[in-house]
């Protein structure tokens, strides 16, 4: 039942990019909420337990990748009883537009969470055009 | 459920009513997406102490309520949605919202006044310390 409960909370990545890992354990891909505002758009994504250093996130020909390598902390003189989740890396990646402006990306890491910033291009934020009337 | 290899490994009954009450879970959880177990919890133990862990990404202490009673610990919180400003909107939205509660049944009373509650990158950790009345204690035995 454990087994069970696992799939439903945290989603195995499937296939990274069909290149081989170096690293091994689970693979995780986080959850995640974009959010379009006027002048950007807000990527969430739940990664819990790692530290800033230990967050990847890479710009390359339209593709962000976000990754976070986690260093388990197993605590000393106690054993795992009972287990529902597991821990593992977390990988994911998503494909932008040309409308994004690429070198003002921002990150922020806190409480678990990575926000995300990812300012609109000049020219793609919508304007708004008075119509005069005679 | 966890404890079963650490205490009353040999009593049938007890057996009985976690296997009925894994099934009421199982059966809970089926067809009803919304209503998912949260959080996910793992938990340590030792003979003096046990330490629960959770994984609550996007809230801080002030949003995580933990009481304990007896040998029941309850975790509860509120996961709160982004509010959205005029213009705004969702293209995803995969994270969970909403109000949680869990309790979880420990498999000794515990001392209430020695809980160690942190939360550290989004997980929760709770550490918590069996009652001394509890704690197996060793008897002399003299020789007459």
């Amino acid at each position: 039942m454990a087994t069970n409960e696992k799939t439903i909370q945290k989603k195995e990545t499937e296939n990274i990019q069909k290149t081989e890992r170096t690293r091994s354990g689970r693979v995780f891909t986080p959850a995640t909420d974009i959010i379009e505002t006027n002048n950007d758009i807000v990527l969430l994504a739940d990664m819990p337990g790692l530290t800033k250093e230990n967050i990847d996130v890479k710009l390359e020909n339209n593709q962000l990748t976000i990754q976070g390598y986690v260093n388990p902390e197993i605590p000393k003189e106690y054993l795992l009883s009972y287990s529902e989740y597991d821990v593992g890396d977390y990988y994911r990646a998503f494909t932008l537009s040309d409308t994004i402006d690429q070198g003002k990306i921002e990150a922020e890491y806190k409480n678990g969470l990575l926000l995300l910033r990812l300012p609109k291009a000049e020219k793609a934020k919508s304007r708004q055009i008075a119509v005069n009337v005679d | 459920m966890y404890w079963r290899n650490l205490i009353n490994a040999t009593d049938p009954w007890q057996e009985m009513t976690r296997l009925q009450r894994d099934m009421n879970r199982l059966f809970d959880d089926f067809g009803t997406s919304t209503r998912r177990t949260f959080p996910a919890v793992n938990i340590w133990s030792n003979d003096e102490a046990v330490m629960i862990t959770a994984e609550l990404p996007g809230l801080d202490s002030n949003d995580i309520h933990l009481s304990v009673l007896d040998q029941n610990v309850v975790i509860e919180g509120n996961r709160r949605q982004a509010e959205l400003k005029e213009g705004e909107r969702y293209h995803r939205q995969e994270r969970g919202i909403g109000e949680f509660k869990r309790t979880i049944q420990l498999p000794f009373p515990v001392n209430t006044e020695n809980v160690n509650a942190r939360v550290s990158n989004g997980i929760l950790i709770v550490t918590l310390h069996r009652a001394e009345q509890d704690k197996p204690r060793k008897i002399e035995i003299k020789a007459s």
